[in-house]
């Protein structure tokens, strides 16, 4: 199998360049909208990985939720708002930057840490469980996972109801950010039909 | 019931024959049905144009295309030779990288999804496990990239019409999804081949139509919006925004789009088909055909015209339906944006999921007919 094994390697070698210098590119670049493509293209090469450790199941799901839903909203966003305005220059760029700098490496030597002192335990490829994931996830969601599952979907809705809630201004009197009292005429009308029966 | 004709394993042992190793034959064979399936839906592009042409011209009581070969075949290689021709222009103020990106995000996702379509028993490219669901994420893609090239082509026209798209498709992906998940409940398996064998018991009346109307209709009206057909085709509504996302592009770039858009139509015919309309399946099961011509179901001339019948019957139902969809084209007026995602979030998504929660408890009360 050494031909399957080579086009591993070379898949692995490309997926995790892609996904580290794409990574970068997200939080040096300085375009908003580049940085958001990135973004999606990190989330690709992600599932790629997942395929390659054969969760072709945790791989689809990934591109689902992460490419197309979370990076098009993100990137739907940017377009809505995409004011041309020049950011006023912060005085102590250089400060800043080292302090985020050496978080982000006492984190990265963290991670580092972790990954050589865990003894991982690597299933052969002849237990592996392949095609059959999807089953087996399924039935771990409807089981010992049960609670966590219920309890993410409660969290989506609180975020869904409290979007609606800022959405529709007519529920509250007062402005959130200013506190003045909203202005009725700004808040949609439900709309009425353009061609009303007027005989 | 493991029959068929099994190419890869014949072709396989051909090689093999030769003194080749099987992973070199195993190499060897790879690109073939890839190539074979990328050719089979750029000729299905061109069949359907000249479709859409001809069709067009008959509801509007014209003659059509009619110089270029025999009642105008040729017309939509010429189209394509046109456009490959064509100079390819950049505007100025465009952002060059993302503006040739974009075209190809929208037809990678699309030309990958026929991974998933099966012909029959055997063939199809790959029959992974994840199957129908693939299709699902992978078409989830497509939004990035008519939002990148209505951003990147720097006109109003065309970023009204990427972020229209990316409304429409999001918003149209979720009933979509759950009537898809009507059949898998029903199947108990994501894989296409499970589906179509699911279906294909008593012929025409074993097929998931009569066990799903509402999720039918619903998976067809969604396929319509994911493809921007009319009576949704907003983010290129000509009147509106001229050509949407994709005033700005020219010549190949101008083709990848049109490419996309009818590969992305007949792949969505075709996994109607396969969801609906019981795949290669034929009306009367072959089987029983067999048995009463007294034929011997696994003889090799009786194998290959089966798969030839199976091939025959999953392209003649995606045909039905991209009639169909091309009527559809030229007989109805266009939805306003408000109307469509009304339909999508107010009647589509509580009836699909109405659908769902109908389909499980029939599963559990009469499993016999519902997959138990």
């Amino acid at each position: 199998m050494s031909i399957a094994i080579t086009t591993q390697t070379i898949c692995f070698t490309i997926l995790s360049l892609v996904i580290l210098i794409g990574a970068l590119g997200v939080v040096l670049l300085e375009s908003i909208v580049y940085s958001a493509f990135l973004l999606g293209g990190v989330f690709m090469s992600v599932a790629g990985l997942y395929l390659l450790l054969n969760a072709s199941f945790v791989a689809a799901a990934q591109v689902l939720v992460y490419v197309g839903a979370v990076n098009v909203l993100i990137i739907f966003a940017i377009m809505l708002v995409n004011k041309k305005e020049d950011l006023k220059p912060i005085n102590d760029i250089k400060s800043r930057r080292i302090i985020s700098t050496s978080i982000c490496l006492t984190l990265l030597s963290l991670l580092i840490r972790v990954d050589l002192t865990k003894v991982w335990s690597l299933s052969s490829p002849n237990n592996s469980i392949g095609e059959e994931s999807t089953i087996r996830i399924g039935e771990h969601l409807f089981s010992d996972y049960l609670l966590p599952f219920e309890v993410a979907s409660v969290l989506l809705l609180m975020a869904m109801i409290g979007a609606i809630v800022l959405a529709r201004r007519d529920v509250l009197s007062k402005d959130i950010s200013t506190g003045l009292p909203v202005d009725q005429e700004l808040i949609e009308k439900t709309s009425e039909p353009l061609l009303t029966n007027k005989n | 019931m493991e029959y068929g004709l099994d190419l890869e394993y014949s072709f396989n042992e051909f090689l093999k024959g030769f003194g080749l190793s099987s992973e070199i034959a195993h190499i060897i064979w790879l690109p073939l049905p890839i190539l074979l399936v990328l050719v089979a839906a750029v000729v299905g592009v061109l069949v359907t144009v000249w479709l859409e042409r001809k069709i067009s011209a008959a509801a509007q009581q014209r003659i059509g295309p009619e110089y270029a070969g025999a009642l105008g075949v040729l017309q939509p290689i010429a189209d394509g030779l046109k456009l490959l021709v064509k100079e390819d222009i950049i505007p100025a103020k465009a952002d060059g990288i993302l503006f040739t990106a974009g075209p190809i995000l929208v037809l990678v996702p699309v030309i990958l999804s026929w991974l998933i379509v099966p012909f029959g028993q055997n063939l199809l490219i790959s029959n992974v496990g994840i199957g129908i669901f693939l299709w699902i994420a992978l078409s989830s893609i497509q939004p990035i990239g008519l939002l990148m090239s209505g951003y990147a082509s720097n006109n109003k026209y065309s970023l009204l019409g990427g972020l229209r798209a990316a409304a429409q498709s999001i918003s149209y992906e979720i009933p979509l999804a759950l009537s898809v998940l009507a059949i898998v409940l029903m199947t108990n398996s994501l894989s296409t081949v499970d589906i179509v064998n699911q279906q294909s018991g008593a012929g025409i009346l074993s097929w998931n139509i009569w066990r799903q109307p509402v999720g039918f209709i619903v998976f067809w009206i969604c396929a319509l919006a994911e493809c921007e057909r009319l009576p949704f085709d907003l983010p290129e509504a000509e009147e509106e925004l001229v050509a949407g996302y994709q005033t700005e592009y020219a010549g190949m770039k101008f083709a990848l789009f049109y490419l996309g858009s009818y590969i992305n139509l007949i792949l969505s015919a075709l996994l109607v088909s396969i969801l609906y309309l019981g795949g290669w399946g034929f009306p009367v099961p072959v089987e029983l055909i067999a048995k009463f011509l007294n034929l011997p179901i696994n003889a090799p001339f009786i194998q290959v015209f089966t798969a030839s019948i199976g091939i025959v019957m999953t392209v003649l139902k995606a045909y039905l339906l991209v009639f169909i969809a091309i009527l559809l084209r030229w007989t109805t007026p266009r939805v306003r944006i408000d109307q469509l995602l009304d339909l999508g979030w107010k009647f589509l998504l509580p009836i699909s999921l109405a659908n769902l929660l109908i389909t499980a408890g029939l599963k559990l009360a009469f499993p016999q007919f519902f997959g138990g």
